[in-house]
C-alpha cells in the first residue's frame, strides 16, 4: 500500500476558514438542516425506541457479519443476481470494469454512491475509455468542477449558486450569470435525461441489503437511481458489507431513521427495493467491498463505527464540520463518523483528525444508530499517544504538564508567575503571530490571588 | 447481450474467513413492541397532511370518475398527449402501451396514473408493487405521476407496512412519498428533479 500523505485538519481548512463570510454561510446551510432534523426527530415520540433498536439490531449484525454476508448471498443469487466479492477498492474497480468490457459498455449512468467515492471508480473509469455521469445532481455539479463530495449526503453544500451557474454556463450553456436554484436544476433535468437515456449501464450503491430476502433498498429525493437502472439491461450495486441487516422488517426501523436524521424529511421520496434483476433478459450484479471493513470488525473499541448508515446527521451538527468544511478531512466521509473511520486506514496519515473535534458530544446525541462518535474520538488521541504519532509540540507540552501536575511547589509557582504574567505583559507579547490560540481570543483577567492562598484565609482555621 | 458475467468470488473466502475468524457476542435481534409505535386517530388526515409537507397533493374521491373529472381541471393534465393510465377503469391511456417494449420509447411520456397497494400515514408514502407496471421506469420517467391508492388500505407506521409485504414478491417495490425533488443547489427545495414533476394521489374508498 503507498503511503498517504499527512492530512493536517487546521492547514487543510486554512483556505475556507479564511473566508469569513463563506463559513458563516456554510455553518448557517448545515443548521438549517440540522433543525429540520430536530423537527422530525421530535414528531416521533418512539424516537429513542428506534435508536435503541436500530443500535442492537446493527450490533447484532456486525457480531455476525459472516453468517448474514453467506445468507445474502445465497438468497440473493437464488433470485437470479450475480453476488461479486472485493477484497479491496483495486478488485472493486476491476471487478465493475470487468462487467462493463463484457457488455462492451462506453457510457455509464451512476447513481450517489459514498462506496464508488471510496474506492475511485469514477477515475478508474475514465482512464480506461467509459465515460461515467454522475445523475445526482450535487454529484454531478461537483463532477462538473472535478472537484469531490464534501458531505455524504449533500456533496455540493459548499458551493455556491452563483458558482453552479457558472459551471452550467460552461459546461450545459445557461445563461450567464444565472443563478437562480429553479432554472439550474430544469438546466440539469434536461441535460441528465439525454445521459439517461444514452446510458449502457446503471451503477448504484445500496443502503441497506437484506440478508433473509437477498435485496436491497436505495433511497433518493430525485429518483436518480431508479430512472438509471429502469432503462439499461444491466444494473451494478456496489456496496460496503456493512451494509447489511438481517431481516426484512428490521427495514421499518431504519427507514424510519434514515431520512428523517439525514435531510428532516419523513421518508425520502423514492425507497426502491431491488429483488433480484428486472426480467429474464436483464442482470443484476451485486459487489460486496470489504475494504478495511472486516479489519475494523476486529478492533472491539472502534467496531460501533461500521454502524453508521451514513446520515450525515453528524456532519450537520458538528461545529468544526460546519466552519471548516468537509474538504478539510481529506477522505470520502468527512465529519465526526469520518475522523473515526479515516485513522483506522491510516492513523500516521489521518492523526490529526481525532482532534478536529472539541468534544462537545452532539454528534453522538444525533446519530440514528447510537455510534458512541465522541468518545471514540477520545479512544483514538489515547491511540495516538500509544502508538507515538502525537506531533511533537504536543508530546513535549504533555511531559512538561504531567511534572508541573505532579510537583506541587512547582505547580505553585507556576500559577504565580501566570497571574504576575497576565498582568504585567504587553498585549503583543501574548497576541502574536506565534500564538494561535489568541487570533481570536482574548485572555482572562488574572485573579488577584491563587485558590490555595483564598482558602487557607477564608476557610481554615 | 454479449455475455453473462460470472461472479468474481476469489476473496469472497478471505474475507469471510476474517470475520468468521473472530467471534463476537452479540446482543441478540430485537423484536419491536407494537405498543410503542405511533398510531394517529384519523390516519387518512394525517396522511393527506404530511403528503402536503413533502409537496403532493391529496385527493379524497369516492367514485373512480371523480379521478378523471379533477385531473381535467390541471392544464398540465388537458394538455397532456402522452397518458398511460394503469387503472383504466378509472382514466383511459392515449396510446397501447403493449406496444412498446424497449421502456426507451417512453421517454416523452407525460403522466402516469400508477396503482398504488396501501399508504403509510406517519410519511405520506404509498407502496407501489413491480408488477403492477409493464415497466418499471413508468413511474420515473412521466413528466407528472398520479397514484391511486385505496384509503381503506391504510397503515399508520412503517412497521405496519413492512409486516403487510411480508416477504417481497415480485423484482421490484418502491415508497413513493411526494414528487421527485432535491436541494442540492443551496438547499433551496426545487420540485421535479429527474422523476415527476408533481404527484397527484386518489384515496379512493
Ligand atoms: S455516524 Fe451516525 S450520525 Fe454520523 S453519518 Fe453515521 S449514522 Fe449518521
Amino acid at each position: 500500500m503507498k503511503t498517504l500523505p499527512i492530512v493536517d485538519h487546521p492547514t487543510k481548512a486554512h483556505a475556507f476558514v479564511a473566508d469569513n463570510e463563506r463559513t458563516h454561510w456554510h455553518d448557517q446551510a448545515l443548521w438549517f438542516v440540522r433543525s429540520k432534523r430536530d423537527k422530525q426527530a421530535g414528531s416521533v415520540p418512539e424516537w429513542e425506541y428506534l435508536r435503541s433498536l436500530a443500535s442492537q439490531i446493527k450490533t447484532e449484525t456486525i457480531a455476525k457479519l459472516g453468517d448474514y454476508l453467506s445468507e445474502f448471498e445465497r438468497n440473493a443469487t437464488a433470485l437470479g443476481a450475480t453476488v461479486h466479492w472485493a477484497a479491496d477498492a483495486a478488485e472493486h474497480n476491476e471487478i465493475v470494469l470487468k462487467i462493463l468490457r463484457d457488455h462492451e459498455t462506453l457510457r455509464i449512468v451512476k447513481s450517489k454512491s459514498m462506496l464508488t467515492e471510496e474506492c475511485g471508480l469514477n477515475h478508474f473509469l475514465e482512464d480506461n475509455g467509459i465515460e461515467v455521469v454522475d445523475t445526482d445532481l450535487g454529484e454531478r455539479i461537483v463532477q462538473l468542477r472535478k472537484e469531490t463530495p464534501s458531505h455524504i449526503v449533500l456533496p455540493a453544500i459548499h458551493i455556491r449558486k452563483e458558482e453552479v451557474g457558472e459551471t452550467f454556463h460552461e459546461h450545459l450553456g445557461t445563461d450567464e450569470g444565472a443563478s437562480d436554484p429553479q432554472y439550474l436544476t430544469e438546466a440539469a433535468r434536461g441535460h441528465l435525461r439525454d445521459k439517461f437515456l444514452a446510458g449502457e449501464v446503471g451503477i448504484t450503491g445500496v443502503n441497506f441489503a437484506i440478508a433473509e430476502t437477498g435485496g436491497f433498498v436505495i433511497c433518493t429525493n430525485e429518483g436518480n437511481a431508479d430512472l438509471g437502472v429502469s432503462l439499461p439491461r444491466v444494473h451494478i450495486a456496489c456496496m460496503g458489507i456493512e451494509k447489511i441487516i438481517p431481516r426484512f422488517e428490521d427495514l421499518a426501523v431504519f427507514i424510519r431513521l434514515l431520512a428523517r436524521s439525514a435531510t428532516g424529511q419523513p421518508i425520502t421520496t423514492y425507497t426502491s427495493h431491488f429483488h433480484g434483476p428486472r426480467d429474464p433478459q436483464s442482470e443484476l450484479h451485486i459487489v460486496l467491498v470489504d475494504n478495511g471493513r472486516s479489519q475494523l470488525r476486529n478492533r472491539s473499541e472502534f467496531r460501533d463505527a461500521l454502524h453508521c448508515i451514513r446520515c450525515g446527521a453528524c456532519m450537520n451538527t458538528c461545529p468544526v464540520y460546519r466552519r471548516s468544511g468537509g474538504h478539510s478531512y481529506s477522505a470520502t466521509v468527512p465529519g465526526p463518523i469520518g475522523s473515526v473511520l479515516s485513522p483506522t486506514r491510516d492513523s500516521s496519515s489521518y492523526k490529526s483528525l481525532p482532534y478536529a473535534c472539541s468534544l462537545c458530544g452532539s454528534c453522538t446525541d444525533v446519530c440514528p444508530v447510537k455510534i458512541p462518535l465522541h468518545h471514540q474520538l477520545l479512544a483514538w488521541r489515547k491511540e495516538l499517544v500509544d502508538q507515538n504519532l502525537l506531533p511533537y509540540s504536543k508530546r513535549i507540552s504533555m511531559k512538561g504538564a504531567s511534572i508541573l501536575f505532579r510537583n506541587p511547589r512547582l505547580f505553585t509557582f507556576a500559577g504565580w508567575v501566570g497571574r504576575k504574567s497576565l498582568k504585567w505583559l504587553p498585549h503583543g507579547m501574548t497576541h502574536n503571530r506565534w500564538n494561535t490560540w489568541t487570533i481570536a481570543r482574548e485572555l482572562p483577567e488574572p485573579p488577584r490571588e491563587s485558590f490555595r492562598h483564598w482558602y487557607a484565609a477564608n476557610r481554615k482555621r | 447481450m454479449i455475455q453473462q458475467t460470472k461472479a468474481t468470488t476469489k476473496s469472497r473466502q478471505a474475507i469471510l474467513d476474517r470475520l468468521l475468524g473472530t467471534e463476537v457476542i452479540g446482543p441478540g435481534l430485537p423484536t419491536v413492541d407494537p405498543n410503542q409505535l405511533i398510531h394517529f386517530e384519523d390516519p387518512v388526515a394525517k396522511f393527506i397532511e404530511v403528503l402536503a409537507t413533502v409537496g403532493g397533493q391529496a385527493h379524497v374521491v369516492d367514485d373512480l370518475r371523480q379521478i378523471g373529472e379533477i385531473l381535467a381541471k390541471l392544464p398540465v393534465y388537458s394538455q397532456a398527449k402522452r397518458v398511460v393510465s394503469l387503472v383504466p377503469e378509472a382514466v383511459p391511456s392515449s396510446f397501447d402501451l403493449a406496444a412498446i417494449d424497449d421502456p426507451h420509447a417512453l421517454a416523452s411520456l407525460d403522466w402516469t396514473i400508477a396503482k398504488g397497494e396501501f399508504p403509510v400515514a406517519e410519511n405520506g408514502a404509498i407502496w407501489v408493487q413491480g408488477e403492477t407496471m409493464p415497466h418499471r421506469v413508468l413511474l420515473f420517467i412521466a413528466q407528472y405521476l398520479a397514484i391511486v391508492v385505496s384509503r381503506s388500505q391504510m397503515v399508520h407506521n412503517l412497521h405496519e407496512a413492512y409486516a403487510r409485504i411480508g416477504t417481497p414478491k415480485s423484482p421490484f417495490g418502491v415508497f413513493v412519498s411526494g414528487p421527485s425533488k432535491t436541494a442540492d443547489i443551496e438547499q433551496s427545495l426545487v420540485l421535479g428533479a429527474h422523476g415527476c414533476r408533481e404527484l397527484q394521489v386518489f384515496l379512493t374508498p
